[in-house]
């Protein structure tokens, strides 16, 4: 089985415009979650990770001219350019596209020529940008996109479809998504406190994302980091309410595991979900302790960025990488005292120590559940 | 890889008020002035008694209803059946509902009943806890239905054991006009899975 490297990647969220700017305010575990009062989004002020417009046109403004671009479509185009640039042999044309999005240009649904709105338009929008032969392929998998996309990625060249993968995730904070979270009363009043006893819900976010998926190792930066292991796995219990046994998520994370030839004691360090609802943050603690991991230090990067869905496992998995190459962890932000009824082990300060091998999770509406292994191999 | 052979077990189309499995049409219902009164109406027909399928969307209906078309008189089901769904609509009909109760701030009342089925994967949730498949989903956009993407996709999965076997189709919903191709993938059946017996059914 051909091995599947992660070789680089880029973050345009509200913690800055490159993976390197967002690592250092991680680091001063600032967070992008802000007061946001903006009448367009929403009549009264809510908390929110909300990516600058003006800061977003500077930093597109030096790849483009071109302002004729909806919000989301600059991100992730933005995304795309910068990964381009940094890594001079990595060829577009010659390597498959997976894009993950929730929701893609929902704010243009209210527009009465709103075309835009259908996902598919994104998909153009990149193959022009970049003057593709195919058009890109859509993943939208409610919260796990972003993660199963990397393993739909991770697949595809284990089977030798292509060589190259190029992941691109992006989600905006919407009226339409924070409304209907709204509508759940799964909106937290102020930023959210992932596994946290005083948690009240979540925050939303938006950002992009883009991470090249590589056959061959000597795309490798610095160390080599490899997805070893990947599955998904349905609840088949409520479409919008966890399992109560988290039993899609234990599942998921002991397939991967299987498949890494790893067991739970392996496992240095997990990037969990963590959206920072009562049910959510419950449901992943009980899976985890089922899987045998309630010792191994846990955060949630909600805190941090808000919930951007279709991006935020995307974002935390690439996250992992550059943890697993600087050997560090950082903080979950938002986390005062435990408040699930299972033990695990939440990180509360930043710090320097060998990791080897990270398990990325994720869990979304329609009772979907991804674990991945993200391992340094070398 | 390993180079097992694979079957389309079941095929189910919903189209132009016509239900078909397995290329034979099975139920035809051209009268029905709503594409709720006609899903009802193929319900009634199967003699289905689910009560969760009332509170569905009408995307998640249709992909049900050929869920249960293909499954129809298969014995097991096994539990590590992936679903493989795409479409070109996503979810964008209740989208649009949900659109509906947030337009004017006045009259402000979003649903979290509506909400829910904003998002495409809802479908494959469905089925999963209807025949308690607790199984790889995946959901892909595309402009067609992309027969050579969605049978390499639905192999890789069973050729590496993340699968038994796979319902895989297109089940797409835009303004009333809809288009559903469901088929069972497995290692049992006398149509061979290639690409283009997969694209002969869906055009068929």
């Amino acid at each position: 089985m051909r091995k599947v490297y992660l070789a680089d990647d880029t973050i345009i969220s509200p913690l800055g415009f490159s993976t390197e700017e967002n690592l250092q305010n991680l680091r001063n575990n600032s967070t992008g979650i802000k007061e946001v009062l903006d009448d367009s989004i929403w009549p009264s002020v809510f908390y929110g990770a909300l990516l600058d417009n003006d800061s977003l046109s500077d930093a597109w403004g030096s790849f483009s001219n071109d302002s004729d671009y909806t919000k989301l479509e600059k991100m992730m185009l933005l995304s795309v350019s910068k990964l381009l640039k940094q890594n001079p042999s990595l060829n577009i044309h010659k390597s498959g596209i997976i894009i993950s999005t929730t929701k893609g240009n929902i704010d243009k649904l209210r527009e009465k020529n709103n075309n835009k709105a259908y996902l598919g338009s994104i998909a153009v929008t990149i193959q022009d940008y970049f003057k593709l032969e195919k058009t890109p392929t859509i993943l939208s998998n409610a919260c796990i996109s972003g993660g199963l996309a990397l393993a739909i990625g991770k697949r595809m060249i284990q089977s030798a479809l292509f060589d190259d993968i190029i992941v691109i995730g992006g989600d905006l904070l919407s009226e339409f998504t924070l409304s209907g979270f709204f509508s759940f009363q799964a909106v937290s009043p102020k930023p959210c406190k992932p596994f946290c006893k005083n948690r009240t819900g979540i925050s939303l976010g938006e950002a992009a994302a883009a991470a090249w998926l590589s056959s061959d190792i000597k795309n490798s930066k610095r160390s080599v980091i490899e997805i070893t292991g990947d599955a998904t796995a349905n609840d088949a219990n409520h479409i919008s309410g966890p399992s109560r046994t988290g039993e899609g998520l234990y599942k998921s994370i002991n397939k991967a595991l299987k498949e890494a030839a790893l067991s739970s004691n392996h496992i240095d360090f997990i990037t969990a979900h963590g959206t920072a609802t009562p049910f959510n943050d419950e449901m992943e603690a009980i899976a985890f302790n089922r899987s045998g991991l309630k010792n191994t230090p846990i955060n949630s990067l909600k805190g941090y960025y808000g919930h951007t869905l279709g991006a935020s496992a995307l974002i935390e998995s690439i996250i992992a990488r550059h943890c697993l190459l600087n050997n560090e962890l950082f903080a979950s932000l938002g986390f005062e005292e435990l408040g699930v009824s299972q033990p695990i082990n939440v990180i509360t300060t930043n710090s320097n120590q060998t990791i080897h091998r990270v398990l990325k999770t994720a869990s979304g509406f329609g009772g979907c559940n991804v674990a991945l292994i993200i391992e340094k191999t070398g | 890889m390993s180079g097992k052979e694979y079957y389309i077990s079941n095929f189910c189309t919903i189209r132009n008020g016509c239900v078909f499995k397995n290329g034979k049409l099975i139920y035809k219902d051209i009268t029905s002035e709503s594409l709720k009164d006609f899903s009802k109406n193929i319900y009634k027909f199967m003699e289905l008694n689910y009560s969760k399928f009332h509170k569905m969307d009408e995307l998640c209906k249709l992909g049900f209803l050929a869920s249960e078309v293909v499954l129809q008189n298969e014995e097991n089901v096994d539990e590590d059946t992936a679903l493989v769904f795409s479409n070109r609509a996503s979810s964008l009909d209740t989208d649009r509902k949900h659109q509906h109760t947030i337009e004017d701030r006045e009259q402000f009342f979003p649903s979290p009943a509506i909400f829910v089925y904003t998002l495409p994967n809802i479908i494959m949730g469905e089925i999963s806890i209807r025949n308690n498949m607790k199984s790889e989903n995946a959901f892909f956009v595309t402009e067609t239905f992309q027969p050579h993407f969605i049978s390499n996709y639905s192999e890789i999965l069973m050729n590496t054991g993340k699968a038994s076997s796979v319902i895989c189709g297109w089940v797409d919903l835009d303004s009333n006009k809809y288009d559903v191709f469901l088929a069972l993938l497995s290692t049992k059946g006398i149509r061979r899975l290639t690409k283009e017996e997969l694209s002969k059914l869906y055009n068929q």
